[in-house]
């Protein structure tokens, strides 16, 4: 093969993925005069950012004035257990509602307050109304109004492109190899910086909210290319996704429905949730029927029910429910709002919900409740960055979004992964930007690297037989699924570590057949080592953390302790290509920022509510 | 779980056929189900689309028994029992390979359309509009770009005048501009002269194989068809606008 012949695109700079995140990023980029490119798996607005239903966090205050970005930044603190980059959990607070706004002026349309503001939602762990929403399709909403407008913006966007490595040169980025779908051809995009918003690894999972593309690209090429990747023992099961038919589990249902009011009840028709109030949040949580009730109603004085803890917490809790054998019919515990709400208000405020389940399941969520239990839905960990400029540990290399770490902590809060992608999107698109205009010297592709990269890929089509890269995949999510759950144990842990060795022998000889044209069966071959990556970093991860905190549960050391509250679980690629996981001490929080933290409410709420 | 079986189009842009398979259903299954269940045991190059798998992003889309459809949206338990299903590509945009279409023409259309324009913040930096101003809007923004309505419209699907017509999706993107409440942007004259408003002739089509239900022509495309009409073809108006002040607009 010689590598003259591949086509060769240059840019500035190049964003592998075109999710909220990377659009955000790449408009950035754009804006400040940069050659942008920006790369998809899918066709343009298809990412997994549609299926965000709940809303985008800011603290807005125009439903609640008593809001601000000191609380919002205490609420995401909490939920992330105190395990948050403090910096970044800062610097989204305060971010969120201009970057908002600024949606609003490419064209959003969000649901408005009487007086014709932005209105805003209750969501779990939130202190006050703080979700600015579309009914229940915000995530569509965001990442319309961002491709309306990033196609004005001069950025050259390659659909149906799927990046396989990065070309590094010494310690910094050059480039990067991808292929075009459609033809199966490859392609060397050539560029001084990447940034990676390549979202999370979901599909490593069985049961997942997330689609085929969340294969963990982003960390697995991060990795690769010696990057370090942070937190990953820290995955989100969403409390609420669909159980049944089977062909739909896992896909999510809202916590919208709990926001506006939905309750959970198990097969005894008890409403479980006040058995399960952490300590934490006894004093801001209800702890009867009636006083859950009158907050619904509207009572400002009443506390929060105990649907609205976070999905941590509430993930447990089904888990547990089912495992006690008071799960429903099929496996989950009921989410009711029928009998809480009037039909009109649900077809108005949840309408893709009253769709999706009349449509997949044959169910009226007006008149009887749903049926729902966890499913995988979101990475707090990723790829290791500096909190204020997004850059990796290796030059020129950026992460935002999904696939960035230290955002959210050991759990994030609902709403969070919107603002999240927003703010650091544009954080990321300026760190590029910055880096780009500061870097001197060529920058050269590595044609050996490219080589490699290109034969790894072929390599699948032209081995004589191996195995179905279908079925390894299939092998992987269950071994995932039954044993790096949402509770975990060192011996499960470690016979996942054994079973993933066991696929990835069996990844490494998989056969593609037929031509490389828009061939499904070889992109699933190509994700494969990426999904692996994935799953090995999270077990790993997750078997060094010898306590539960947040998303991260152990049974074996089920209590929080204090003293890992001083460490992050940072995945390293070592001299000869192993995966190495170590204990990272964290610094000090700046003392403003812990003072806030650990406040009381009423000393942070703005004085004119 | 028992078999059933499939028709499945396979070829690339110069030929193709149905093929047949026999596949294990089991209950509440869709048709995208089927198609992955070819891809994992029978077919794994058989190309198709797919993403969110809950009727939300709007990749699948597929004709099944000759109707247009998402394929994550469609049960099995809607034909009988022994009714052949059969599933191809839409017709409209060219055949790239098996069930995977071409739609690049669909970006191409959003381009040509001006942007969204605001008037500038008011000085508390908050936009204000009110709910129901914005609901008008809000429905055809609910488009999840499936491009279903863009399939069966006549113009674009059986008179092939993609030249001259952008089809209902891009008629509910310029009719969700002109009534945004913000939006200050004049695109009246275009959507008569380059987007061709004349050409479609109400026939609902697209509105009857929507997903998301949208009242395509009768919210959006009517609408814009009499701001067309009320700009070009009302003689008084003209007249007054002409003594008054030339080419402002009236909406």
């Amino acid at each position: 093969m010689d590598i003259k012949e591949i086509q060769t695109i240059e840019h500035d700079v190049l964003v592998v993925g075109a999710g909220g995140a990377g659009i955000r990023a790449a408009i950035e980029c754009a804006k400040n005069g940069l050659n942008t490119g920006m790369i998809s798996k899918s066709l343009l607005g298809k990412a997994h950012t549609v299926m965000a239903e709940g809303g985008v966090a800011a603290a807005l205050g125009n439903v609640d004035p008593r809001d601000n970005w000191k609380i919002h930044f205490r609420d995401t603190m909490r939920g992330g257990k105190f395990l948050n980059q403090w910096r970044m959990a800062e610097l989204h607070a305060q971010m969120a509602p201009d970057c908002v706004r600024e949606l609003e002026t490419w064209g959003a349309v969000f649901d408005r307050t009487p007086n014709g503001l932005i209105s805003q939602r209750n969501f779990g762990g939130h202190r006050y109304p703080r979700l600015a929403h579309v009914g229940d399709r915000t995530g569509l909403e965001m990442i319309r109004t961002l491709q309306d407008f990033c196609i004005h913006q001069g950025i050259a966007t390659h659909m149906e492109c799927t990046a396989l490595d990065i070309i590094t040169d010494g310690n910094a980025v050059s480039g990067l190899v991808a292929y075009w779908r459609e033809t199966g051809r490859f392609v060397i995009f050539k560029a001084k910086a990447i940034i990676l918003a390549t979202g999370g690894g979901g599909r490593a999972w069985a049961i997942t909210s997330n689609s085929w593309e969340y294969s963990g690209d982003g960390l697995g090429m991060a990795f690769r290319a010696g990057a370090e990747l942070m937190d990953l023992e820290f995955t989100q099961f969403h409390p609420t996704g669909m159980v049944w038919p089977p062909s739909v589990k896992g896909i999510l249902v809202t916590e919208g429905v709990r926001g506006d009011g939905g309750i959970l009840l198990n097969n005894k028709n008890e409403r479980f949730m006040f058995k399960y109030i952490p300590e934490k949040f006894a004093s801001e949580t209800a702890d009867t029927e009636e006083e859950a009730q009158r907050w619904l109603d509207g009572d400002k004085n009443a506390r929060r029910p105990p649907e609205l803890l976070t999905r941590d917490v509430v993930a447990r809790a089904i888990t547990q429910e089912v495992k006690e054998g008071r799960g429903s019919k099929n496996g989950g515990v009921y989410l009711d709002i029928s009998s809480r709400r009037p039909a009109d208000f649900i077809k108005k405020k949840l309408p893709s919900m009253y769709h999706q389940f009349k449509e997949l399941a044959e169910i009226d969520i007006t008149k009887e409740p749903m049926e729902v239990g966890p499913t995988l839905h979101y990475f707090m960990g990723g790829i290791r960055v500096n909190s204020d400029t997004q850059e990796t540990n290796v030059k020129g290399l950026f992460a935002c979004g999904e696939c960035g770490a230290g955002m959210h902590g050991a759990n994030r809060l609902g709403g969070n992964s919107l603002s999240d992608l927003l703010v650091f999107g544009k954080l990321a698109g300026l760190g590029a930007f910055e880096y780009v205009k500061a870097k001197q010297g060529p920058h050269k592709i590595n044609e050996s690297q490219a080589t490699a990269f290109i034969r790894r890929a072929t390599d699948i089509l032209n081995r004589e037989s191996g195995p179905n890269p279908f079925l390894v995949h299939e092998d992987l999510q269950s071994v995932m699924q039954n044993y790096v759950g949402i509770v975990r144990t060192k011996e499960e842990l470690e016979k996942a570590l054994q079973e993933l060795s066991r696929v990835k022998v069996q990844a490494a000889t998989v056969k593609a057949h037929a031509a490389p044209q828009y061939n499904p069966g070889w992109n699933e071959a190509l994700d494969l080592a990426n999904l692996l990556i994935t799953a090995e970093a999270v077990t790993r991860s997750a078997l060094i953390r010898e306590e539960s905190r947040g998303a991260h549960t152990r049974i074996d050391f089920f209590e929080e302790r204090e003293e890992w509250l001083q460490y992050n679980i940072v995945i390293r690629r070592t001299a000869n290509g192993q995966m190495e996981a170590q204990k990272v001490k964290r610094e000090a929080p700046p003392e403003e920022l812990a003072k806030i933290a650990y406040a009381k409410i009423e000393d942070l709420e703005a004085k004119h509510g | 779980m028992a078999e059933r079986k499939f028709r499945v189009w396979r070829g690339d842009s110069q030929q193709g056929q149905f093929v047949e398979y026999d596949v294990e259903v089991g209950p509440g299954m869709v048709v995208l189900d089927v198609i992955h269940r070819i891809q994992a045991r029978q077919a794994s190059d058989l190309a198709a689309r797919w993403n969110c798998k809950a009727g939300k992003c709007g990749s699948c889309s597929v004709e099944i028994n000759g109707k247009p459809r998402l394929g994550c949206m469609t049960r099995l338990n809607q034909f009988t029992p022994d009714e052949m299903i059969s599933i191809r590509p839409l017709k409209t945009f060219p055949v790239i390979k098996d069930l995977v279409t071409d739609v690049k023409w669909n970006f191409e259309q959003n381009k040509r359309i001006a942007p969204f324009k605001p008037g500038p913040r008011p000085a508390d930096g908050n936009y204000r509009m009110y709910q129901r101003d914005v609901e008008r809007v809000q429905e055809f923004r609910k488009c999840i770009e499936c491009y279903l309505c863009q399939n069966v419209c006549h113009v674009l699907r059986d008179h092939d005048k993609k030249d001259k017509f952008v089809g209902p999706r891009f008629m509910i993107r310029l009719a969700s501009l002109e009534m945004h409440p913000l939006d200050q942007e004049d695109r009246i004259g275009k959507i008569k002269d380059e987007f061709g408003s004349g050409l479609c002739n109400i026939t609902r089509c697209c509105t009857d194989v929507c997903p998301e239900h949208i009242q395509i022509t009768d919210n959006g495309i009517i609408p814009l068809k009499e701001r067309v009409v009320d700009r070009f073809y009302d003689p008084i108006l003209w007249l007054i606008r002409k003594i008054l002040a030339r080419g402002q607009s009236p909406c």
